[in-house]
């Protein structure tokens, strides 16, 4: 029973950092129809900033996850310089070309960081210093509450940000029709890039709860979480942001209660048959809306 | 067979042969001395490499779909073509017809696993197509690594090193000559339709789903050759060599080489596979000066370096017969095109 507890909080809290990374992939295939694969690399940008800034922040007796301040304002400039750069001069291209440049990005981000942080898995200090409970025999840490509060709190808040602001309306106006919404007085790149910054801030979020679960770093930590954030994403209904919660919350649910109960080596093999279960039975994901194709 | 398309076929041949006697001359003479078998190795990376891109090129570049997860076909080949040669090994069998049987069976397991994979994968389109691809090539690393027959995760050594230069330099000629016919043949222009236009194609009572999956078999199972290739040059493989990365690699070749041209695909695979080689020293920056490139290359050319220009050696031949003939003519004539 305890063990069962135990399960369902880990996979929560996993289910959780998931849910944070989906949601900035959910934001940016929401208005430009585009898979960042360059995301999961965000991730890792902010682990490392995160490495560096918390002994800074420690050593001028600040508490260490104000680090995730400089960490925000680190990936924000990665992501929309990236956007800028790399993104928009290929946007008219077709989605074959956004999906190779993503690709490019993401191989350019791990290898610049193995270039300059080297290959070797650096370890993050402590981020949090909370105490844990029992629970009918479980351990059930402060931070895991945390995290799944602060991924409810992010989803909350995206939401009403997208539903009610002028920003948010003008961002669901960008995907619907382009040339409309600039006549609308929009200016679409600025939506796009402001989008990007939301995304890559967000997994700036994400990179904080990661290291305060697993407290490393490697270059190669962001195409891993990517590729299980995306399938967050894609099993929700990319592009619906309770969806992204929803999925993320799934796939680590799935994935602890494989690890813990079914076959230890398998569980990264469940996670991906589940996707492609899910978008062979419904294609737009449990929460998407069916987009139909323009002929 | 008209007469020109008789004489271009021997020409290339000629070519082709020229070539082998050239590459046989150099390691057989020995003119580069201890370094011979280095880059003998170098040149054998490069014909599997080749396999690898121009099957990944069928996909990418002539159905317009694409698929990241090569490795992962790649990985079924290079397993069961290992695993049938340990086992056939010791009934002393000529080594040469070993290679072919390893090469076939590679080829063929690829080619099961492709129809497999394609069926389901092949409803999707565009980005959702590729994460599936993703998705499967992952479960089939993950079954490898789990597996007793594949060594359970840890590195699967002891594999008879077969693939002699010789051998796969005609390997490749062969899979690169039957690619190249197949995306000529009928199959293949349909499968070019359906790039150009699947609603039109299937309105004109093409069965998209079917050429799909024929197209996407025929790269699975040219990739399962190349890795049979990979796997009895390496003697030993792990699991995890066929990763998503390797997978990306392959694709960036594809794309800087050019979709929908072969000689992108060769000449991109050849050059890329010897650049590491030639500059051991910064291999750390490899693949960020690869992807640098591809930004670029998206940005200014979407269609890769080559586009879909192909080398034609008849063609060549005929514009310097034309020139000897007449050097200050403006017009080189296409004689035998």
């Amino acid at each position: 029973m305890s063990l069962f507890i135990q399960s369902i909080i880990n996979g929560l809290n996993q289910g959780a950092i998931y849910a944070l990374i989906a949601l900035g992939y959910t934001m940016v295939y929401g208005i430009i129809r585009m898979i960042n694969f360059a995301h999961g690399d965000f991730i890792m940008v902010g682990a490392y900033s995160l490495f560096y800034t918390v002994p800074l922040m420690i050593n001028y007796g600040m508490p260490a996850w104000m680090a995730v301040i400089i960490a925000i304002a680190v990936c924000v400039t990665v992501g929309v310089a990236v956007e800028i750069i790399a993104y928009r001069p290929v946007r008219g291209a077709g989605s074959m070309s956004a999906l190779i440049t993503a690709l490019a990005m993401s191989l350019f981000l791990e290898n610049l960081a193995m270039v300059l942080f080297g290959a070797n898995p650096k370890s993050v200090p402590a981020i949090f210093t909370l105490p844990s409970i029992e629970v009918l025999g479980a351990k059930l840490q402060w931070k895991y509450l945390l995290t799944i509060s602060i991924g409810i709190i992010m989803m909350v808040g995206l939401q009403l940000f997208v539903k009610k602001t002028k920003l948010g309306k003008a961002m669901r106006a960008v995907p619907q029709d382009k040339e409309a919404s600039t006549l609308m007085g929009i200016n679409v790149n600025k939506i796009i890039t402001t989008t990007f910054a939301i995304g890559s801030g967000l997994a700036a979020v994400a990179a904080l709860m990661y290291c305060s679960t697993y407290p490393r770093c490697t270059t190669d930590m962001g195409s891993m979480m990517g590729l299980k954030a995306f399938i967050a994403a894609v099993l929700g209904g990319i592009g619906s942001i309770p969806g992204a919660m929803v999925g993320g919350i799934i796939v680590g649910l799935v994935e602890i209660f494989v690890k813990v109960y079914i076959a230890p080596g398998w569980y990264e093999a469940i996670t991906y048959s589940l996707l492609i279960f899910v978008l062979l039975i419904k294609p737009t994901g449990i929460m998407g809306k069916n987009a139909g194709e323009k002929v | 067979m008209p007469k020109s398309k008789k004489l271009s076929y021997i020409i290339n041949v000629i070519g082709i042969l020229v070539l082998f006697i050239g590459l046989y001359g150099l390691f057989q003479s020995n003119v580069l001395g201890t370094r011979t078998s280095y880059i003998k190795g170098i040149f054998t990376t490069a014909c599997y490499t080749i396999i690898l891109v121009t099957s990944l090129n069928l996909l990418v570049g002539f159905m317009g779909e694409f698929s990241l997860g090569h490795a992962g076909f790649m990985s079924v080949g290079a397993y069961a073509s290992a695993i049938l040669t340990n086992s056939l090994y010791d009934y002393g069998m000529p080594k040469l017809l070993l290679f072919i049987i390893a090469l076939l069976v590679g080829g063929a397991a690829a080619a099961c696993m492709g129809v497999l994979v394609g069926i389901p994968a092949l409803r999707l389109r565009g980005d959702y197509l590729a994460i599936v691809t993703v998705a499967f090539a992952e479960i089939i690393r993950v079954a490898f690594c789990n597996f007793a027959v594949t060594g359970s995760g840890r590195t699967m050594s002891g594999i008879a090193k077969l693939s002699d230069f010789y051998w796969c330099y005609w390997a490749m000629v062969i899979c690169v000559a039957v690619m190249y016919m197949y995306t000529r043949s009928r199959f293949g222009r349909t499968v070019i339709a359906i790039r150009e236009d699947y609603i039109a194609a299937s309105a004109s009572g093409i069965n998209v789903t079917y050429y799909k999956v024929l197209n996407f078999t025929i790269s699975a199972f040219f990739a399962g050759i190349g890795g049979a290739m990979y796997a009895h040059y390496m003697t030993a493989m792990i699991p995890t060599n066929f990763n998503f990365m390797y997978s990306a690699e392959m694709l960036t070749e594809v794309i800087i080489g050019g979709t929908g041209s072969l000689t992108g695909s060769i000449i991109g695979a050849a050059f890329l596979s010897a650049l590491p080689e030639a500059m051991r020293q910064f291999s750390i920056y490899r693949i960020l000066a690869y992807s640098v490139v591809l930004v670029l290359v998206m940005i200014f050319k979407p269609g890769g370096i080559f586009g879909t220009w192909e080398f034609s050696l008849t063609r060549l031949i005929g514009k310097v017969a034309a020139f000897i003939k007449a050097p200050h003519a403006r017009k080189g004539g296409n004689a035998y095109e």
